[in-house]
This record gives C-alpha cells, structure tokens and sequence, in this order.
C-alpha cells in the first residue's frame, strides 16, 4: 500500500473522529450543566418577583409587621407571623428528633451486633422514604387527637402534632448523620479511654461524643434546615392561621404553608398576591441556604479530621 | 473485641443506658407500624375495584382515584423521560470528560447544594419557567419537567456511583483496542454500570411518586373528572388526591385518604422491590 496515501487517511480519519469527541463531549456538558442552569433559574425567578414585590410593598411593612393578611381587603405584610410560624414547627421537631436521633445513632455505632443492625438501617430509610402527605395525615387523623386528651384546649390545627410529626420525618437524617459522625472518631481514642480504666458509658460521653460534637451539630442543622423546607405536614396540621406566637397548642401558618394556600386558589400572575409566594419563597430560599451552608462548614471539619 | 467483653465489666447504668438508646430507636420504628396499621384500618373498607377505577365525586362513598392513579403513571414516565438522560449524561460527563478544574468543581458543589433545596421551592422555579415564560400551562409536561429538574441531583448522584464502580482498567483495555472515549462508554461503561444506575434510579422514581408540594405549587388541579388524554392536559397524581380528600372537613373523605395511602404505599413497595429484584438479578453478571 502507498505509505503516504495510508497516512493521510489516518490524519483525516482521527480529526473526524475528534470533531465527533467534542460534539459528544458538548453534548454531556450540556446535561451537567442543567444543574447550573437550575440554580440560576431559582435565585434568577426569585430575585425578579422579589424586586417586583417590594416596588410595591416596603421593607418597612415586610419586615416591621407581625400581622400577614395580603389576602384580605386590610392588608398587611408582616412575614414575621410566618417566620414565628415556621420557627415554632421547626422547634418542636428538632426538640423531638435530636435527642432520639443522638441515642438511636449511640446505639448503631456502639451496642448494636451486626444482625440488629442489619434490621434497623433499613427500617431507618423506610421512614426516610415516607411520602409526607402521609405524616400529614398521620399528624391530623392520629397524633393531634392523641395529644388532645393529654393536652386540654389543644386546637384541632396546631403546631406541636405537625412538630412531633415533622421530628419523626427528620428523625432518620439526624439518626444517619450522627452515626456517621460517631463513627470517625478514631479507634485509637476510645482505647486510650479504655485503657485509662474509663467504662463504656464515660468513653462515650467524655471522649466519643465531644470528639464529634461539630459533626452532630451539622446534623442536627440539615435536619432543622428539613423541617424549615418541609411543606405538607404543615399545610394538613398546623392549620392555614399566620399568628404571631410561640405558643405550640394554636394553629400557625408556615411561610410553606402560605405558598400552598395561594397556590391552591386561581392567582392570575403578576398580581400582588402572586408575587407574595416569591417574596416567602426568597425568604425560605436564605433560611435554609444559610442552615445548609453552616452545616456543610461544621461538616468540612470533621473530613478533615481536626473534629 | 474479644478483650472488651472480658475486662470491661457491664454495669447496671451502662446497661440502663444501653436500654434507653434501644428504646429511643424502636420508638419510630413503632410508630411506621401504627402509620400504617391506622392506615389500612381507616382505609381498608373503601378499598375495591370501583375505589381504583372510580372517578372523583362530591360523595365520599362513590369517590374513585383512576385520573390520579392514570395521573402519577403518565408524569412518572415523562419525568423518568426527562431526568434518566440528563441525569446520566451529567454523571457521565463529570466521571468519564471532566478534568479537575474550576468549572467542575463548581458543577459538584452545585449539584450538593441543589440536593439541599426544599422542594416547594422547586414548585416556584416550576411555576415561573414552565407554566408561565414556556406557556405549557398546568400541564403534565410542566409538572414531569418540574419533577425531573427535583430528582436530578439525585439522578446524578446514584449514577455517578454506579460508574465509579467499572474498574479502570477496563477503560483502558477498551482503549488499547483501538476504541475512542465514547465507544468506551457505550460499549463498555455503561453497559456495566447499568444495573447500579438502574436500581438507584428506580429508588429515585419512587421518591418523586409521593412529591406533592411542588405539583401543587405548579397548579396541578386537585378536582379532576377526567383522565389526561396528552402531555398538555391538565391533570392529577396520586398525594395531591389523597392531599384534596384529607383537606376536607368530612370524615367520610378522610376514609378516601387512607384508602388513597394505602395505594400509594403499596406502589412505592412494588417500585421498590422492583429495584431489589432487578439489582439481584443483573449483578449475577459479574464481568471482573
């Protein structure tokens, strides 16, 4: 064969091979950059409705208001009733599903055999996996009730049933979370707690549990940070009232629970009441960018290992 | 291990604790039981044929959940549609293309802290970009979008392990062959790769089934006499049913609720052992 005729024909051959490359190459760029075009997309929408909401609405009344009522005819743009509202919710469940999640991930990692575990785990993810319409059912046809005959004048929508509820939803994050945090600290400590004549329990409480303090903590954050984004529970249980309260035994109104409600009624787009879900939707966007961001930083120092 | 037992004695606080954390670990996974238990003893009367292929009504009793049911089948298909290539072309690209740059680690954390967005937030993205600038309105195609850009982190996550898993010398093999980067993944990568990414994708859908607070964000009707008939009409899915039944103030659709849970559950199980069954079945093929 012509040497050089083969030559050029394997040139021409790899720069249609690689012209080829870098379209599929393009191509799967592309979908990885959905995910980018994503994130834009949200801060881009909720940063242009919020714009438009306060072109009409003060920061004075958004922020130095308690009462939330932009639906009726004496409007008021206090978003603390909702914050209070969601804060409440969020309380409580991190109040229910910290301490059982702590003692559920000291039992994983410390006393259960093999087999235990092998049960639990999964049994753990089953709960995880529970669509939440269904813990908002729970909360109101089985928990509230319950709670109502323990608890005198507690209103049919109210805020510590969703909470509760809410904690058990989260209770399988923190749980796992915690565990894997545990789980880090280096044998060699728990030894040298050992061998300081320390028993199991003060092995753990002086040495293991401090030693993982930061990676308790970032779980105990994505779990509130769950509970702040959390939408159905509230909606079903903790009733559509936005009070201004801390008292668990009333109805409140999350800020998710609010963009339900508008969403549910027919709002024809750029109306104020429209933009009102964007600008409870930017404040909930914030919330939980900054709970997830502290959790990643606590988190970022237990992979490193300086605990 | 061994030693342990023998020289550090148990004592009786360490033993109460040891009780305690147990307790604090059986308590919720009593409390799925009693869900679901309180579940199919509301629920179980209403359960029959005319319940599963039966239309909504304002009469408890005749209330059915076939657009729902049709509903969650037609959106689970477009949005495994959607999210199955997008989500592995994204993994594909950061394991197979992407070299360690700026750009690659701002995908990586961007994909992590999406992971961490609620999900009602979705809904707004939804409602705005879909429904409105893209003037698909509350349609099917606008909630399987909404869903798909929701279970992409998670798509791409599962997927991206799943190719981890090919071993590289493999890739290498296929390269001394004579093979170009993407007959590679075509031929070699992916097709080994398939019963991981399958079954984490399978688990995924199963998932987005129970999503409701972004459907209804999006304005997927809550009252639907009627079954969807193409990717632009209007529609219903299974929890925004069962959401609309637990909404309202007599009991008797409260009945209708936890019916509506009982199907729901039982499809999550199926999707579920379906992932189990499939990871079983292809990973007999072991290449290496």
């Amino acid at each position: 064969m012509n040497q050089e005729l083969f030559l050029s024909s394997q040139v021409d051959l790899k720069a249609a091979r690689s012209l080829k490359e870098r379209l599929i190459k393009a191509l799967f760029f592309f979908c990885a950059a959905v995910s980018i075009l994503t994130t834009l997309g949200i801060v881009g929408i909720l940063i242009f409705e919020t714009w438009n909401f306060f072109g009409k609405v003060s920061f004075k009344q958004f922020f130095g208001d308690t009462q939330w009522t932009p639906l009726f005819a004496q409007k008021h743009f206090g978003v603390w009733a909702l914050i209070s509202g969601t804060a409440l919710t969020s309380f409580v469940s991190i109040v229910t599903a910290l301490p059982l999640g702590l003692l559920a991930a000291i039992y994983l990692s410390e006393f259960a055999s093999k087999r235990i575990r092998s049960f639990i785990k999964p049994s753990l993810e089953v709960l995880a996996g529970i669509p939440t319409v269904i813990y908002g059912y729970f909360a109101l046809t089985f928990v509230t009730p319950c709670l109502q005959k323990i608890i005198p004048g507690l209103a049919g929508f109210n805020a510590l049933g969703a909470g509760i509820v809410m904690g058990i939803m989260i209770l399988p994050i923190i749980a796992s979370l915690s565990e894997d945090a545990i789980y880090a600290v280096p044998p060699s400590l728990k030894e040298g707690a050992y061998a300081l004549g320390g028993n199991r329990l003060a092995t753990i409480f002086r040495v293991v549990l401090p030693s993982s303090f930061s990676g308790i903590g970032a779980a105990a954050i994505l779990g509130i940070s769950r509970a702040v984004g959390e939408t159905m529970i509230v909606v079903i249980a903790a009733g559509q009232q936005p009070n201004f309260t801390l008292d668990p035994r009333v109805a409140v109104e999350t800020m998710t629970a609010y963009i339900v409600q508008v969403s549910l009624g027919d709002t024809p787009t750029g109306t104020l009441e429209y933009q009102t879900i964007f600008a409870v939707g930017m404040t909930l966007f914030i919330f939980t960018l900054a709970l997830n961001l502290g959790a990643h930083h606590l988190r970022r120092n237990v992979l490193k290992g300086s605990l | 291990m061994i030693f342990k037992k023998k020289f550090i004695k148990e004592s009786t606080s360490e033993n109460a604790f040891k009780a305690i954390c147990f307790v604090a670990i059986l308590l919720p996974i009593l409390l799925i039981i009693v869900l679901i238990g309180d579940a199919l003893i509301d629920g179980w009367s209403r359960l029959n044929l005319d319940f599963l292929l039966g239309l909504p009504s304002r009469k408890a009793e005749i209330a059915g959940l076939l657009p729902a049911l049709m509903g969650s089948f037609y959106l689970m298909l477009l949005t495994a549609a959607i999210a199955i290539p997008l989500g592995l072309g994204a993994a594909i690209y950061l394991e197979e293309y992407a070299s360690e740059s700026f750009l690659t680690s701002l995908i990586e954390i961007n994909i992590s802290n999406l992971a961490g967005v609620p999900s009602i937030i979705y809904g707004l993205l939804g409602l705005e970009i879909f429904v409105r600038m893209s003037h698909m309105g509350r349609s099917l195609l606008a909630g399987a979008c909404t869903l798909a850009l929701l279970l992409l982190p998670m798509v791409i996550m599962v997927s991206r392990e799943s190719l981890r898993v090919v071993p590289k010398s493999l890739r290498e093999a296929c390269f001394a062959l004579g093979a170009d980067r993407f007959q590679t993944i075509w031929k070699v990568v992916l097709p080994m790769s398939f019963p991981g990414a399958l079954t984490g994708i399978i688990l995924s859908m199963a998932r987005a089934i129970g999503e409701t607070a972004p459907l209804i964000t999006i304005g997927a009707l809550t009252y639907v006499a009627f079954l969807p008939d193409s990717i632009h009409s209007a529609f219903t899915a299974m929890p925004i049913q069962i959401f609309n039944w637990i909404s309202r103030p007599q009991k008797d659709f409260h009945i209708n609720a936890a019916a509506g849970i009982i199907v729901l559950l039982l499809v999550m199980l199926i999707l579920n052992a379906l992932a189990i069954w499939l990871r079983a079945r292809l990973q007999r093929k072991v290449y290496w």
